[in-house]
Formats: structure tokens, C-alpha cells, sequence
């Protein structure tokens, strides 16, 4: 396995964190929302290590993976900055905020740019719909913003937050 | 009992029967697709996904899939309401929507379930007119092809592999149109663990899984004046080939085989059965030679391929315990090339030596590299039972107008031991035969009923002279995973075990005429190779006169030194994927 290429203490965490489970029964789902928390994303090399921990093929783990938006196999930035597009969130103008920090950030949405400083993505409904249209950067939360206010967002989280 | 009403019949059914076991065992069809039951090899695929099976139950606003909804009491079912039917047709020409229109030229063409569904159906337009999903060919493999644009979500394939086989190449990924029944990280056939057992291929309903071909390279080797092309048929070929031509069921065309086979211009005919009998000489040697000087036990038979590569990536630490005797087709290439290209005065380099068995395995098989001899593969080209099928109708043979023919002499005679290796427990018995008459303790018996059956796990012992053999028997690979566990925990007693990795041994092949969902088709196969075996005049492996005459003449004693560099292999441990 090509374990190499990866901080070996990373594996060691996750390894524990599946040992110290009750059952590794129906454990695949909460497991990968560990090894994202650890690794950050879910590179295969990470698949096929809880596929054989869990012992289940690693087509499943895959299957899952590729099942649900929130898992990522790709290496996230620095930075991770979310535009909720939830209903209430899109028809105060989520669209054009996604659309301003497009430009602003030099990043696609969904994917994450070269220097691997900042990711942007489109979420579905965070439930704080009092606060639309809501923006997240690794897990700031900056309410009722407007297209105007994008500047000073990314002007905040790069003092204020914790770069991941 | 429970009360049910079908169609205004009156009923009384089984607890637990679904509404679809209720509609046929009463003489209703109801069209399905994604369905398939083969409870005896745990093979049971009700996912009900499809949504072909709609029927109308009173009091209900919907419609129900017949395939999951079990009958309760008093139930009012209508299978063939104009709503329930629209509704059936509705769902196929969505299938038909989002499908390649290939159907000329697909290799399932005639023998299709969602082309059958169309025209039983009677869907004669194209309502729809969707987008289409794109997916790229996997051709990767030696074996098979993967075509995911005709894949139907069945998820038969992943029912197969993943619950029967145990090997878990596959599983449904993203969400959504973009769903497709793939491989972890979408790699390639390759990049898995996949044994190409081809079982997948024998459930796929659609052109989605299919072997891959090898009869254009085989018509050109054929047509090569340079080459002398010689073929031989496995065991299992003889009893499932007439099924291609319309013949019942289990009957035995060996003579027709070996005619048409000539038909269509080989060179020389053979009987991979007289590899059998030469692997058999060997694998006793070895199991004898394994339980007198404490070499190690369990021994487990090594002519399945798929089994081969299955006990590679999943039991890298054992490979040990498997025989290391090649396969029957590939001992027969390699003595071909040598002792027969000497008899026929024919120089190996322009020999072709062309198997036809019905597995997808033995392409893989083939390919490897250590199964050779100087420069030479042991065989270079395999076909399946339907390819050969295919050539023979290419040809335009009248197949069952032809007259019976013998195999050709020097490599073509064979026992009644050696034709058994098509059917579970068929190799182990052919062992037994010889190794109970070299250890002298003969007693005329010949069959070996507590050897035969179609459990996917069974043991006997076997008394012979000072010696309880005791013998366990797997088919499909599910079972040969629970007998290796035993191994591995050291749990295991017995002294020799035959493993094939197709439920139902080689008769059910993934190369084999598509069987549908009826395993009495396999049961009538292996009896048809019983029935060959009863009719044979020799029926132990040693006693082959041809085989006497290969040793004498040729390779010295069995598990001698010769016999080594030419009939035995090894083993590679390769990742579990």
C-alpha cells in the first residue's frame, strides 16, 4: 500500500479511532467522515486502507464516496470558502456572491485553485436560513452578506481564521 | 396457507411467496429484468430496481414491483390492467431511451433480456428521445469487456461478484444519471482483483458485460498456410455446445464437435480430456508424494484459473497449498509443442495450439507468462463454447447434420476420469481413481457418488489401504473462501481439496451458453458428462494408453524431472484491490 506518501501518524489516528469502535459494522459512513477530518480529503490510498480495516471491498468504500457531495477526493485548499445555495440563501443572491467570489478568489467553484490556498463551493442548505444568503469559511460563519461585502469577507477570514 | 386472488383466480400460496413466485408457479408471466433468483447458489438479486414487474393490488393507489412485494392475506392482485402494462412499457422504453441502438451488431443480439422485453412488449417506436450517459469501453482485460453504456443497474453483477464470489469488484458509484455499476476508482478490469470468473457475464442481461473475442485472430492463424492450427475442446464443451444449435439440454455432441471442428479447417482435432488424464498422473503423484514424506496438507487442485487468481490476491500466504500442476489445456499445449510437434514433424514456432473451454479465465490463463516453454506459450489462443458456436455458424455448418467423428490419435485418446473434470467434484474423483489404485487397495469401484452433488461445500473420506482420504470439495468461490479461512486458521483436515471457482464447477462456465436463471440446465450438463464417463471403456486416468506411451516414450516417471520443467507451475502474490 502506498502509505509512503502519507504522514504515517495520520494512519496511525485513524487506525485507532477504528479500533476503539464497538463494531465495524456499518461503520463505513462515520469512519469517512473521520478520515476526511484527518486526512482532509479522501485520497484512494486512504479508501483502500478502510477497506481493508473494515474489511468490505473497496469498490464499496468508493461506492459511498462517490455517492455523497460531501466526500471529497480531491485535496482541499487553505481556505475553504462555502456559498450556501439553499433556496432562501439563492433568492437573496447567493448566485452572484458565488459568482463575485469566483473572481475575486481566481478559484472555480468546486474545485480548488493551483496554490492550493482557497476551495470554493456551492452547498445545499446549511439551516440558517435566517441568515441568508451565509457564506462558510472553515466553519466561520458570515451571515447576510452582500455581493459588496465579498472584499471584506476574504479580508476577514485571512486575518481572522485558521488556515486548515 | 394464505388466501390470495390473482387475475379473479382464487389462490391459496405459501407464506413469504412474493407476488411474482405466486404469478408463475399459476402460469402468469410477468416480464421482469432486474430480477433473478438462483436461491441454491445464493445467488438472489431482488433489488427492484428496474420497476418492469408493476402489478395493480386493490386498495392500493400505487403500483407494485411483483419481484419485492410479498402476497398477504386476502390480497387482490391484477397483473395485466391496461395501467399496470403502460406502465411496464413506460419503463422499458425509458431503459430504451438512454441505450445504444447497436443492437445488430451487439455481441447479445437475439440473445438479449432487455432486447426480448422490448419485443415481447411490443414496443415498435421511441417515445423518448433523452440524453444519453457516455462511459468509455473497458477492454483492458485478456477475458472480457465492460460496456457501461449498456448496463441496465441490475446490479446482477454486483450480487454475483460480491455476494456469491465474495471477490467485491464491484458496486454502484455516484448518484443520480451518472450512476454506473463500476470498479473502485473507476480503474480498470486489471487494476482489480477480479478473477474473470465471468460469472458476471452469465447474468449480465445486456451487452453490458461480454467476453472478449478471439475468433478473428483464430480465422487468421486458421488461414495461415504456415501454421498448423491444432485445437482442443474441454469436457465441459461436449454437453452444452448443442444447446447453441437448438438441441435439448445435456446432450452430448462430442462427434458433432470434433466434425465441425475440423469443418472449419483446424488442423488437428484433440481432447483436452488427455490433459486431464496427464494432470491427473501428476496430482496424485503429488498428493501421494505430499501425505508420505509431510509435505503440506491440505493439497488443492489447481485447474481452475479464476481460482488460481482468486487464492493470489485474497491468500497471497498460502500459495502453498495449491497443487503446483498447470492446468489440463495448458499441460496439453505445452507437451503439443514439444512431444507432438516432434511426432507430426512440425517446428513448434508454427504451431498454434487453440483451446476452447468454457471459461473467460483461460484467456487470462493463457497469457501468463510462465505458462510456457522456450519461446513458446503452452497455448496462445482460447475460445469460449459460444464463440466456438459462432465460428461454426460463420462457417455456415450444418452442426446437427454432421456425422460423429473421432478425435485425432497420439493426444486424442481419454478416460471416463479425465471427462468428469467439466462438473464439481468431477477432478477430485478422477484423483481418487488413480491414487486408490496406485496405493493398491483397488476394490473396483469406479463411482464415487459421496463425491458427487451440487452443495457448494462438501467433504467425504474415502478409505484407501492404511489411508482415510479425507476430501472436502468447494464450488464458487464464496465457498472456496470459507474452506481457505479453515486453512489459514489451521482448522482444516483434510488431505486434498477441489476447488472450482464457477458454482457448479466448468458446466456453468461464464463462457458457456447463457442459461438464464435455471440451474436444472447445469445439473443436466454434469449428467451428461457422467453419462460419457459410464460409456467409456477406460475410466482411470492411468490407464490411458496414450498417456503410458507419453511418459515411456517421452517424459520419464510422473513428478519427475521433465514432468516438472514442463507440467508444473508458479504462483504470484498479488494485492488484494
Amino acid at each position: 500500500m502506498a502509505q509512503t506518501s502519507y504522514d504515517k501518524t495520520l494512519f496511525d489516528k485513524l487506525d485507532a479511532h477504528i479500533d476503539s469502535l464497538p463494531t465495524k459494522q456499518g461503520a463505513l459512513i462515520p469512519v469517512l467522515h473521520k478520515a476526511q477530518d484527518i486526512f482532509g480529503y479522501l485520497p484512494f490510498e486512504v479508501q483502500n486502507h478502510i477497506a481493508h480495516k473494515l474489511e468490505i471491498p473497496s469498490s464499496k468504500v468508493y461506492g459511498v464516496v462517490s455517492f455523497y457531495s460531501f466526500f471529497t477526493m480531491t485535496k482541499k485548499g487553505k481556505y475553504r470558502v462555502n456559498v450556501c445555495m439553499g433556496t432562501p440563501c439563492f433568492v437573496r443572491g447567493a448566485d452572484k456572491i458565488l459568482a463575485k467570489f469566483e473572481t475575486a478568489l481566481g478559484v472555480k467553484s468546486g474545485t480548488t485553485g493551483e496554490d492550493g490556498e482557497y476551495s470554493l463551493d456551492a452547498l445545499r442548505c446549511v439551516g440558517a436560513c435566517g441568515l441568508a444568503p451565509v457564506v462558510i469559511v472553515n466553519g466561520k460563519v458570515y451571515g447576510r452578506i452582500a455581493e459588496a461585502d465579498v472584499d471584506n469577507v476574504i479580508k476577514d477570514f485571512l486575518a481572522e481564521v485558521e488556515p486548515a | 396457507m394464505i388466501n390470495i386472488t390473482l387475475n379473479n383466480m382464487k389462490l391459496q400460496v405459501e407464506p413469504g411467496t412474493t407476488i411474482l413466485e405466486a404469478a408463475r408457479t399459476n402460469g402468469i408471466n410477468i416480464p421482469t429484468l432486474c430480477h433473478m433468483d438462483m436461491a441454491s447458489i445464493k445467488m438472489v438479486n431482488k433489488v427492484g430496481t428496474c420497476r418492469v414487474c408493476m402489478v395493480e393490488v386493490a386498495g392500493r393507489y400505487d403500483l407494485m414491483p411483483a419481484c419485492a412485494v410479498e402476497v398477504y392475506e386476502g390480497i387482490v392482485i391484477h397483473t395485466n390492467t391496461p395501467r399496470a402494462i403502460r406502465a411496464r412499457r413506460t419503463m422499458v422504453e425509458l431503459f430504451l431511451s438512454n441505450h445504444p441502438k447497436d443492437c445488430l451488431v451487439c455481441e447479445r443480439n437475439r440473445n438479449c433480456e432487455l432486447q426480448t422485453l422490448a419485443a415481447d412488449l411490443n414496443i415498435r417506436d421511441n417515445r423518448y428521445d433523452g440524453k444519453m450517459v457516455h462511459h468509455e469501453k473497458d477492454i483492458s482485460s485478456k477475458s472480457m469487456i465492460r460496456d457501461a453504456e449498456k448496463c441496465v443497474l441490475c446490479r446482477r453483477c454486483e450480487t454475483m461478484c460480491n455476494q456469491v464470489q465474495t471477490v467485491g469488484v464491484y458496486s454502484a458509484v455516484q448518484r443520480g444519471f451518472k450512476t454506473t455499476i463500476g470498479t473502485a476508482f473507476d480503474n480498470p478490469m486489471t487494476e482489480t482483483s477480479c478473477t474473470f470468473c465471468g460469472q458476471c457475464v452469465s447474468v449480465c442481461p445486456t451487452g453490458a458485460l461480454t467476453q472478449t473475442s478471439n475468433t478473428g485472430e483464430v480465422w487468421d492463424a486458421i488461414n495461415d498456410e504456415d501454421k498448423v492450427v491444432i485445437v482442443q475442446t474441454a469436457p465441459a464443451i461436449r454437453v452444452a455446445l448443442g444447446e447453441e444449435f437448438g438441441l435439448p439440454v445435456g446432450t452430448r455432441v462430442t462427434g458433432k464437435m470434433v466434425a465441425g471442428l475440423r469443418r472449419i479447417g483446424f488442423d488437428k482435432v484433440y481432447d483436452t480430456v488427455f490433459g486431464a488424464d496427464l494432470c491427473i498422473m501428476e496430482e496424485a503423484t503429488e498428493l501421494l508424494d505430499r501425505i508420505k514424506n509431510g509435505g503440506t496438507l491440505p493439497m488443492l487442485t489447481s485447474c481452475c484459473p479464476a481460482w488460481v487468481k482468486f487464492i493470489e490476491h485474497q491468500f497471497p500466504e498460502l500459495l502453498d497449498v495449491p497443487s503446483t500442476c498447470k492446468s489440463p489445456h495448458q499441460m496439453f499445449g505445452v507437451i503439443a509443442k514439444t512431444y507432438l510437434a516432434e511426432k507430426l514433424g512440425v517446428d513448434p514456432a508454427k504451431m498454434v495450439v487453440v483451446s476452447i473451454m468454457p471459461c473467460l479465465a483461460k484467456k487470462f490463463e493463457a497469457a501468463r507468462e510462465e505458462l510456457s516453454y522456450g519461446n513458446h506459450l503452452d497455448v496462445d489462443y482460447v475460445l469460449t463454447t459460444r464463440e466456438l458456436a459462432a465460428m461454426l455458424r460463420e462457417a455456415g455448418v450444418n452442426f446437427n447434420a454432421l456425422p460423429d467423428e473421432d478425435f485425432d490419435k497420439v493426444m486424442g485418446e481419454s478416460t471416463g476420469a479425465g471427462v468428469i473434470f467439466g462438473t464439481t467434484g468431477g477432478v477430485i474423483e478422477a484423483a481418487v481413481r488413480t491414487a486408490t489404485s496406485w496405493l493398491g487397495c483397488e476394490t473396483g469401484k469406479i463411482e464415487y457418488e459421496e463425491l458427487r452433488g451440487v452443495e457448494g461445500i462438501r467433504e467425504a473420506t474415502i478409505k484407501a489401504g492404511d489411508i482415510d482420504l479425507k476430501i472436502g470439495i468447494a464450488n464458487g468461490l464464496g465457498n472456496a473462501r470459507t474452506l481457505l479461512e479453515n486453512i489459514r486458521d489451521g482448522k482444516s483436515e483434510y488431505h486434498a481439496i477441489e476447488i472450482m471457482g464457477c458454482p457448479g464447477g466448468c458446466v456453468a462456465g461464464g463462457g458457456q451458453p447463457f442459461y438464464g436463471n435455471d440451474r436444472d440446465v447445469i445439473a443436466k450438463r454434469a449428467e451428461g458428462l457422467y453419462g460419457e464417463d459410464r460409456d467409456k471403456t477406460l475410466r482411470r486416468s492411468h490407464e490411458n494408453e496414450e498417456i503410458k506411451a507419453l511418459y515411456k516414450d517421452f517424459l520419464g516417471e510422473p513428478g519427475g524431472h521433465k514432468a516438472h520443467e514442463l507440467l508444473h507451475t508458479t504462483y504470484t502474490k498479488r494485492p488484494r484491490l
